[in-house]
């Protein structure tokens, strides 16, 4: 993982007390609450339902264990003791007070974290793979590109008031796992025919109101270009984007209006002339941040260790849950293991204080001291030996983040919803845990195989609807709750928004509709290993849409 | 409105004229981006400096065969929240390569001073007097910046850069 040096604390240390200014000024008057509020939000504070909000920002999803101590206890002395895991990688507190929001951050700056730019109209926090450095499918580590993009634009003093907020992700495998095209602006690595690695580049991605999946303005963009490149896209943006429409604000909007070619001669016109300045990327730039990265000294190991056959052969349900949880690591020995946020019953992407110490302890002593965020809202110990597994396992068990769910209808995402946001219009949590309940035999849900279910409150989709397999969006009809559905959306290397079923269904009908989702698509489906996104695709969603509305 | 320039309070020189009143002479004058487009081959001969306010929505390469007699570039933030200026003001810098005072005008406070100045500006028509006294407290909060701007700040990525060099020749002297 990256480790920050005196450039990056003294920063950060910086920006903490520029906060406690500001807070005193609003707590004095000073500052009136429209004038502090893009202040605040540029460090990651809300306003919500009943209490101010905290994000805040865990880059490209790694943390250290160190990190993760202190994510528990500002859970711990400032929030009520759990924090909530976003489809951003970051982490949220939804009970804090503005006087304490200060010391809360000072002691996130401890261990290098803040909340800079998790909300505001500049550049969110950077996403990435959350196997990022550990997935064997991936030609280099994407978080070093990320990390150059996020010092680039942290306070940056010309997009820090842009039309609206700009999300950018990396990737460098060749699965997705960084939902790359429903990002305002997205890189995903290739090797061009000369064999030289670079960086497609597609723009103009994104959910709410208006979903739109990027598309591709850049071809093959030169390592040395990326931030000339990122820089000449957001002049653009910044000058073009509409200011006049807060819903037709994003980027996706200017390039719809003016397509993406005409955008794109923007954006090379800008580019020409800054691209041979001072933001190219010698070697030695890239390496002075690669360099700080820490990666773990794996012992030689071999794949397949006698204890884990033993293992195995012991225990049917840590054979279940090494079949779901466990995914392949490019060190032999070694494995990847998704820890489950998605308990029957629970809140999704909810963790208590004393699961975040007790990972932390685990990931000490079984993963090098390091953790990921997965915009799945799931976390993830990346470097599991796998003699370890079973003791792994039974750990995790034992603070409740084990359930074998992970891609599967239970394995929900959610934003907070109506129970927390301002903007909602209805409840996503207790649609999520009705669903959980509803499939609670782990038996089904394997038969089901791979079927993600996002859920959004309302149509800003951060719970990313429009992209779930089975895509739930709460929408409000005279002061009641519904909930549109759609089917067949994925965030995938194949992206694809879903289409919409039918009428919206009441609050009390969501559970029963997903249920009769699922039992169409095991009767629809020509084998059992075809996925249900595949079903949908080959048959459509007629079948579905007739099964569904039959007796509604 | 205090105006704010090298750090410290003072006065407008500048007289800022009607679209349809005649220009005093030898006194900086300040036009409407309008009447500067109307009459500029006019304006650019007239004896007095001379500066124009420049909307926040139209390019600024429109200026770039006037910037050698422009001695003041007015840039507007109708809001705090609307940031298109800071586009204008790097590009009529590190592009264009304007040299004249580059002024913000409008919904300018205290909290966006570092932006500005690490943007190009140097004067600043600052909207309430008691952060236009905090000015100075203001841009000298921050001691590092990640990026290059067009104060000709080194980056961090950089000074890193020329530290380990620096390191690496005093490793072998």
């Amino acid at each position: 993982m990256y480790v920050y040096d005196a450039f990056d604390r003294t920063l950060v240390a910086e920006r903490v007390e520029e906060f406690r200014d500001q807070v005193a000024r609003r707590l004095s008057g000073e500052l009136t609450e429209d004038e502090f509020k893009p202040l605040r939000l540029m460090n990651g504070v809300y306003l919500q339902l009943h209490a101010y909000m905290l994000r805040t920002a865990i880059p490209y999803g790694t943390l250290s264990s160190a990190q993760l101590r202190m994510l528990a206890h500002v859970a711990r002395k400032y929030d009520r003791g759990y924090g909530h895991f976003t489809t951003r990688q970051n982490i949220q507190y939804h009970w804090i007070k503005l006087a304490e929001l200060p010391d809360a951050m000072a002691d996130l700056a401890s261990v290098g974290m803040h909340g800079m730019q998790t909300s505001g109209n500049c550049v969110r926090n950077i996403t990435t793979d959350q196997w990022a450095g550990v997935a064997p499918d991936e030609t280099e580590d994407p978080r070093v590109f990320a990390e150059l993009i996020r010092q680039h634009v942290t306070l940056h003093p010309e997009f820090s008031f842009m039309p609206r907020k700009f999300k950018i992700a990396v990737g460098t495998a060749a699965r997705d796992r960084a939902a790359l095209r429903i990002h305002d602006l997205a890189l995903q690595l290739h090797r061009n025919a000369e064999g030289e690695a670079g960086f497609e580049v597609m723009v103009g991605g994104g959910l709410g109101r208006t979903p739109f999946l990027a598309q591709t303005i850049k071809p093959f963009l030169a390592k040395r270009d990326v931030l000339s490149y990122v820089e000449a896209v957001l002049r653009t943006y910044n000058q073009f984007g509409r200011r006049d429409n807060i819903y037709k604000a994003r980027i996706k909007i200017l390039v719809h209006e003016l397509g993406p070619e005409a955008f794109a001669k923007e954006v090379d016109a800008e580019w020409q002339s800054i691209k041979d300045g001072t933001l190219t990327l010698d070697d030695a730039a890239v390496a002075a941040i690669a360099d700080r990265f820490f990666y773990p000294a794996y012992e030689r190991l071999a794949d397949g260790p006698p204890q884990l056959a033993e293992a195995r052969r012991a225990s049917r349900d840590f054979d279940l849950w090494l079949g779901n949880s466990v995914a392949n690591h490019k060190a032999p020995g070694y494995a990847i293991v998704t820890l489950s946020l998605k308990p029957e019953g629970g809140t999704p992407g909810d963790a208590t204080a004393e699961q975040m110490d007790a990972i932390a302890d685990l990931a000490v002593r079984y993963s090098f001291g390091e953790i990921r965020v997965g915009h799945e809202q799931n976390l993830v110990l990346p470097h599991v030996a796998q003699r370890d597994l079973s003791a792994v396992w039974q750990a995790l068990q034992a603070i409740g983040v084990a359930t074998p769910n992970v891609n599967l209808v239970s394995d929900i995402i959610s934003c907070p919803g109506l129970d927390y946001c301002s903007l909602a219009n209805a409840r996503s949590i207790p649609i999520a845990q009705e669903i959980t309940r509803r499939f609670h035999n782990l038996d089904l849900q394997r038969d089901l195989g791979r079927l993600h279910v996002n859920i959004s409150g309302c149509i800003n989709a951060c719970g990313h609807h429009h992209v779930g397999h089975i895509g739930i969006l709460g929408v409000e009809k005279n002061g009641e709750e519904f909930y549109q559905i759609t089917l067949g959306g994925k965030a995938d290397e194949g992206a694809t928004l879903g289409t919409l079923l039918g009428p919206a269904v009441p609050y009390g009908q969501v559970a029963d509709v997903v249920e009769d989702i699922a039992a169409a698509y095991l009767e629809l489906r020509e084998r059992p290993d075809e996925l249900f996104i595949d079903t949908v695709k080959r048959a459509g969603i007629e079948p579905f849409r007739e099964r569904v509305y039959a007796t509604r | 409105m205090p105006l704010v320039e090298n750090g410290k309070l003072v006065e407008d020189r500048y007289i800022r004229a009607d679209d349809d009143a005649p220009l005093p002479e030898r006194v900086p004058v300040l036009v409407s981006a309008k009447r500067f487009l109307a009459e500029a081959d006019m304006l650019v001969r007239r004896d007095g400096s001379l500066g124009v306010i420049w909307p926040n929505d139209r390019r600024v390469a429109e200026l770039k065969p006037w910037l050698g007699h422009l001695a003041l570039i007015a840039l507007e933030f109708p809001k705090f929240r609307d940031g298109r200026a800071y586009s204008q003001a790097r590009q009529l810098r590190e592009i264009l390569g304007f040299r004249g005072t580059l002024r913000a005008t409008g919904d300018v406070l205290r909290d966006q001073f570092t932006f500005l100045v690490r943007a190009g500006f140097d004067s600043f028509a600052v909207k309430k007097p008691a952060d236009a006294a905090a000015f100075a407290a203001s841009i000298g909060r921050f001691s590092v910046f990640y990026q290059p701007g067009a104060d000709g700040r080194i980056s961090a990525l950089r000074r890193r850069l020329h530290t380990t060099d620096a390191a690496k020749t005093s490793e072998t002297v």
